[in-house]
């Protein structure tokens, strides 16, 4: 069955530098750097990034960070907690909006 | 014991229970072969360094029936070394300067000349490790004073706890198993096992629960420490991070569960040759229950038997051994991907 997205398609995903080399570059060697171990350790970045990969939903992101997890040692409870934070920040940010409509509600109200 | 749940391979007769089999299904996968990334990496052949560590398998019984076990070892098993072979081990150890002996099986205990052999090893000044499965402390009475033993003689003590919860625990090693492996951890450090200043050690094996690469066992160490601490007051030394290896009982999990091509694709990809340098076939040997000499404890299990003069302990070569090379195929990839694996964990 044809679909949107194809797992197969992560292993391709260096291939967007076929056809813009030097952004390509720049950015792969900007990921490899943004997850060596630095003030986070790699360990941790990886878990921000299993939740961030819920919070913008990539799909392909998210099969590569709960195996990252995985292979960090992570279990899953330490992974669904990760994704209830994802969860709570994309609520919350919703639900805060409710302070501007809350506002606009007021200025056109009597 | 109440632990067992499956059936060996063996006793299932299982194909994969063959090692022409697996070493068939290790070929078959489109891959690059081992031997191209040792030459890339100016290590092949690969050879022998040294001998310092014999490791020996003193039989293929054990209490427990783990779904990674690459030595399809389970209480079906009836392989054990006897004592005119562990005479023979005695024998060749004293042709050689090796400082250590890693016993391992199965579970080791169950030989019926288990402490004799640690006795007799122990006499002549060798460190002794044993691979205790920790539910064999608590699998019978007459194995409840295995702390006091191991105390006694300065045994190290390695063994594996998958993590330091019972779901990852007992989905790899059986119903049950982490329970009673914090009984038996707490049985160690009551004796002194793990304890700061007791001389005493006991390290602890994670192997991952699936078809995954472990962590880097230093981070890993830390969450284990910790966790085991607060939730079970339990000491340790060190974690070591083993990778499982495409063999027996974790292949056949592996093609179940159509992980294989993906699992092997990993382990290719994670090629290090920093690691491969430092592989533990280079200075060690492996002895199978009956006598037979091979590169590693993964080598054993697939039959690949030395290349050297005097595949067995009756023929003990030291000059052919040390100048000997390694046996490698597909199933390498295992020790030498990422920071490496061995029985001693990372070693690059």
């Amino acid at each position: 069955m044809k679909t949107y997205y194809d797992p197969a398609d992560l292993k391709k995903f260096g291939k967007v530098s076929e056809w813009q080399p030097e952004l390509g570059k720049k950015f792969f060697d900007y990921y490899g750097t943004v997850f060596e171990d630095g003030a986070l350790t790699k360990r941790e970045k990886t878990l921000i990034a299993l939740a961030v990969s819920h919070a913008v939903q990539c799909p392909y992101c998210i099969d590569a960070y709960t195996e990252g997890s995985m292979e960090q040692g992570y279990d899953e409870e330490q992974m669904m907690e990760a994704v209830h934070v994802a969860s709570a920040i994309k609520g919350g940010a919703t639900l805060v909006h409710g302070v501007q409509m809350m506002n606009k509600y007021k200025d056109l109200s009597m | 014991m109440g632990i067992l749940t499956h059936k060996s391979l063996s006793a299932q007769s299982h194909s994969l229970s063959e090692t022409d089999k697996q070493l068939k299904l290790l070929q078959e996968a489109k891959l690059t072969r081992f031997e191209e990334n040792l030459k890339k990496s100016n290590l092949f052949p690969l050879t022998a360094i040294d001998l310092d560590v014999f490791q020996i398998n003193v039989g293929k019984m054990c209490n427990q029936v783990c779904k990674h076990c690459h030595v399809d070892a389970g209480p079906d098993r009836k392989e054990i070394m006897t004592r005119e072979t562990m005479q023979l081990c005695l024998d060749a150890i004293d042709k050689t300067t090796c400082s250590t002996v890693d016993l391992t099986g199965g579970a080791p205990e169950m030989n019926p000349d288990f402490r004799w052999f640690v006795e007799q090893l122990t006499a002549k000044g060798k460190k002794v490790l044993v691979r205790c499965n920790l539910t064999i402390i608590v699998a019978n009475k007459k194995y409840n004073d295995l702390p006091e033993f191991f105390k006694k003689h300065n045994v190290e003590v390695v063994s594996s706890l998958p993590y330091f919860n019972s779901t990852k625990t007992d989905a790899q090693r059986g119903d049950g198993v982490f329970d009673k492996s914090i009984e038996a951890l707490k049985m160690l450090n009551d004796v002194g096992y793990g304890i700061e200043g007791s001389g005493l050690t006991l390290n602890l094996v994670y192997n991952p629960s699936g078809a995954f690469l472990p962590p880097a066992q230093g981070d890993l160490e830390v969450d284990f420490k910790k966790k085991l601490k607060s939730r079970f007051d339990i000491d340790f030394n060190s974690l070591f991070a083993i990778t499982n290896l495409p063999i027996s009982r974790y292949l056949q999990y592996l093609v179940a569960s159509d992980n294989y091509q993906g699992y092997m694709e990993k382990l290719v990809n994670a090629y290090n040759p920093m690691a491969a340098s430092a592989v533990m076939c280079r200075n060690t040997i492996s002895i199978g229950w009956d006598g037979y000499i091979f590169d590693c404890d993964f080598n054993q299990m697939l039959d690949l038997k030395v290349a050297a003069k005097g595949q067995h302990l009756s023929e003990f070569n030291i000059e052919s051994l040390l100048n000997r090379n390694i046996i490698v195929n597909q199933h390498c990839y295992g020790c030498t991907a990422g920071a490496g694996s061995s029985c001693g964990g990372e070693v690059a």
